[in-house]
């Protein structure tokens, strides 16, 4: 059963459906691990550095901005926190 | 001084049984990859010496010995000979680049059985093609990858035992076996399959044009190429760290990152966690990695990260570099000596040839680019696009070939005897797979161009075919293409490889939509995710261009080298046959 556990901070909109994607795209629904938003991505081996592409691509869509190859980078995708703050930074 | 000392002199008076002297091999010894790789390393005295220094997610480490690698590989032989299988079964490995990985491919190997290491991202789609084509009997999997085998297993009736050996026994399912070597009884003695150089040993799959993938099939004394390369291309010594970066669900990692290093005795780093620059850099740090053997798009992904944070590690124990999957432009070379002190050494092989074939040496002049000299003891060629005939004018563009006869020669491709055929340039039309493989008279043309330069360098230009080369993985688009078009919205798709920065290509996908579809940012979603989760994250489609219609020819067959082109700014070429609008 997998869980959502949301961080300490204030949740927010953005953190809520980046968490939601991620969960629906990349967690097997049988699997019982926690992912909230300070949860490593990337660096668990929850989103493979090549599915990260298709997390890039949801959020410049949903989100009506670029992500300039060299600013996705694994490190600033590797957690919801991590990608919320990028995506604010190009949202101006 | 290098290993190889001078390539001119080694081309001169060459011979593969240099690859036993190397290895200090007797005849009458046994000629099974498993136990070269460990318990030879044993008997030789090198029992204690450590093997595997292995690092996964978390931090998590773990060091195994030869003597370890052997016990613990015996163990697998054991229990596959225990479960029934028999010498020449396909034993599938579809795991992360765990220790059990390495040790079971070895212990399959002593078994007598085929290893069939499959790419651990790879969705249950890809997977199923590949298990029905090779009629795998039992699959060696962990608690995170089996619930793919188990969307299939009901249709693959050739896999007699799904076996997980690392995660909590308690999740399996009714039929399924856990087998933690590590908690089994250690078996410190194994009778190991006494193969000979043309018993099958590994079989990799690999993408072409048309149809689905081929099983390239390898035998016992591919173990000569691998060696000797290993040797002599990356240098490999008594003392050295080594870290091969690719995984072996893929022949690099199986040829350089298991049988090459451990046939010789060298101690080897994995590192099994996601890639960050700087997770990489740590890595070579911590372990003193001497000799580092990694991809252009590896490559090409630290050089983005730039030099600032390459200063922020010690990385003085790095003495070699070798970089392989696709050409490494010239400004990654040039960065590398930069940076490291030290070039980026292209290499230049595929899935069939198993081992190097055109390669830059250690002490020989490096330009930048090029994919260096054909290694000694193979007769390199490039045919004209045309007459298939030899070129002699440096600078022609036509396709690399190479006579046969080299040991870690793929043998076939599984139950494909006439597209192996295929592959062979002057074949006759009832030429047995055996009868190719042994005539020096022919050329295996290996599917890529290129031209040779004055020097005898040669540089690589691009494939021959539609097959998408992605981070060094090839990709078919006739796979992707028959997977979009079970999406629902998608009547006809073609696939194409777009330049891309880090990885050379991208995939890119053109589709037609099904009546009552419209085009969206959701559903372009929808088809790429489709896409990940049935193949795997390197077929996905990084962009989707909708269209009316996609460009065929008279008789109906998609055009991708037309759609190619305009994507690349090509000229298109002869559009005689192209289907009127």
């Amino acid at each position: 059963m997998r869980t959502i556990r949301k961080g300490t901070a204030m949740a927010d909109e953005m953190k809520d459906m980046v968490l939601e994607y991620v969960i629906d795209e990349y967690v097997d629904e049988d699997d019982d691990e926690e992912i909230g938003y300070d949860t490593p991505l990337i660096s668990s081996g929850i989103v493979d550095s090549f599915s990260m592409v298709s997390l890039k691509v949801f959020l410049e869509k949903k989100y009506k901005i670029s992500l300039p190859d060299n600013e996705a980078t694994p490190e600033a995708f590797d957690t919801v926190n991590s990608i919320c703050e990028l995506v604010k930074k190009f949202q101006g | 001084m290098s290993n190889i000392g001078s390539y001119e002199e080694r081309r001169k008076d060459f011979s593969w049984d240099i690859a036993k002297e190397v290895l200090d091999w007797k005849e009458g010894e046994t000629l099974n990859i498993g136990a070269i790789c460990s318990d030879r390393v044993c008997e030789r005295g090198n029992g204690d010496k450590k093997a595997l220094i292995w690092q996964g997610f978390g931090g998590q480490k773990k060091t195994f010995t030869f003597n370890d690698i052997m016990v613990l590989s015996n163990g697998y032989a054991k229990f596959l000979q225990d479960q029934g299988i028999q010498p020449g079964d396909r034993v599938c490995i579809f795991m992360d680049k765990i220790p059990g990985l390495y040790i079971s491919f070895l212990g399959i190997l002593k078994a007598g059985a085929v290893a069939q290491p499959l790419f651990s991202a790879f969705g249950d789609e890809s997977l199923e093609v590949r298990l029905e084509s090779a009629g795998t009997k039992m699959i060696l999997t962990t608690q995170k990858h089996v619930k793919k085998v188990r969307k299939i297993q009901d249709r693959l009736p050739a896999l007699e035992k799904i076996v997980v050996i690392e995660g909590n026994p308690d999740k399996l399912k009714e039929g399924e076996i856990f087998f933690d070597v590590e908690e089994a009884p250690r078996v410190e003695e194994f009778q190991v399959y006494k193969s000979g150089p043309e018993t099958p040993s590994v079989l990799h799959y690999t993408s072409g044009t048309t149809g689905q993938p081929k099983g390239a099939q390898h035998v016992h004394s591919s173990v000569w190429g691998q060696a000797l390369t290993t040797s002599w291309v990356l240098d490999l010594k008594e003392d050295d760290i080594y870290w091969c970066t690719a995984d072996p669900g893929w022949v690099t990692g199986t040829s350089y990152g298991i049988i090459g290093p451990w046939s010789l005795g060298a101690t080897q780093c994995v590192l099994d966690s996601g890639f960050t620059s700087a997770a990489w850099y740590q890595f070579i740090q911590d372990n003193k990695v001497t000799v580092w053997y990694s991809a252009p798009t590896a490559i090409r992904s630290l050089m983005r990260d730039g030099d600032e944070l390459v200063k922020k590690f010690d990385l003085s124990s790095l003495r070699h570099l070798a970089s392989v999957g696709e050409p490494l432009n010239a400004e990654a070379v040039i960065w590398s000596e930069k940076v490291f002190g030290l070039p980026f050494h292209d290499t230049f092989w595929q899935t069939e040839t198993g081992a190097m074939m055109i390669t830059n040496y250690p002490g020989m002049k490096i330009k930048p680019g090029s994919m260096g000299k054909p290694f000694p003891g193979i007769e390199a060629g490039i045919l004209d696009l045309n007459t298939h005939q030899p070129v002699k004018e440096p600078g022609t563009v036509g396709l690399i070939a190479f006579r046969p006869g080299w040991p870690s020669m793929f043998r076939t491709y599984l139950n494909k005897p006439e597209i192996y055929r295929s592959k062979f340039v002057g074949a006759k039309p009832d030429a047995q797979p055996e009868d190719l493989r042994n005539d020096e008279n022919l050329w295996y043309v290996s599917g890529d161009r290129a031209s040779f330069d004055k020097d005898g360098y040669y540089w690589f230009v691009g494939r021959d075919d539609d097959v998408i080369n992605t981070g060094g993985h090839l990709v078919g688009p006739f796979e992707i293409e028959s997977a979009l078009v079970e999406h629902e919205a998608v009547a006809e798709a073609a696939a194409i490889g777009k330049p891309d920065e880090v990885n050379m290509e991208v995939v890119k996908a053109f589709v037609t939509l099904n009546p009552g579809y419209e085009p969206s940012d959701d559903l372009e979603l929808s088809i790429m995710n489709f896409i990940r989760k049935r193949l795997s994250p390197l077929a996905m489609p990084q962009e989707i261009e909708y269209t009316k219609k996609l460009p065929k020819t008279r008789s109906g067959k998609i055009l991708r080298r037309y759609l190619k082109a305009l994507e690349w700014g090509q000229e298109v070429g002869d559009l005689s046959t192209l289907e009127d609008d």
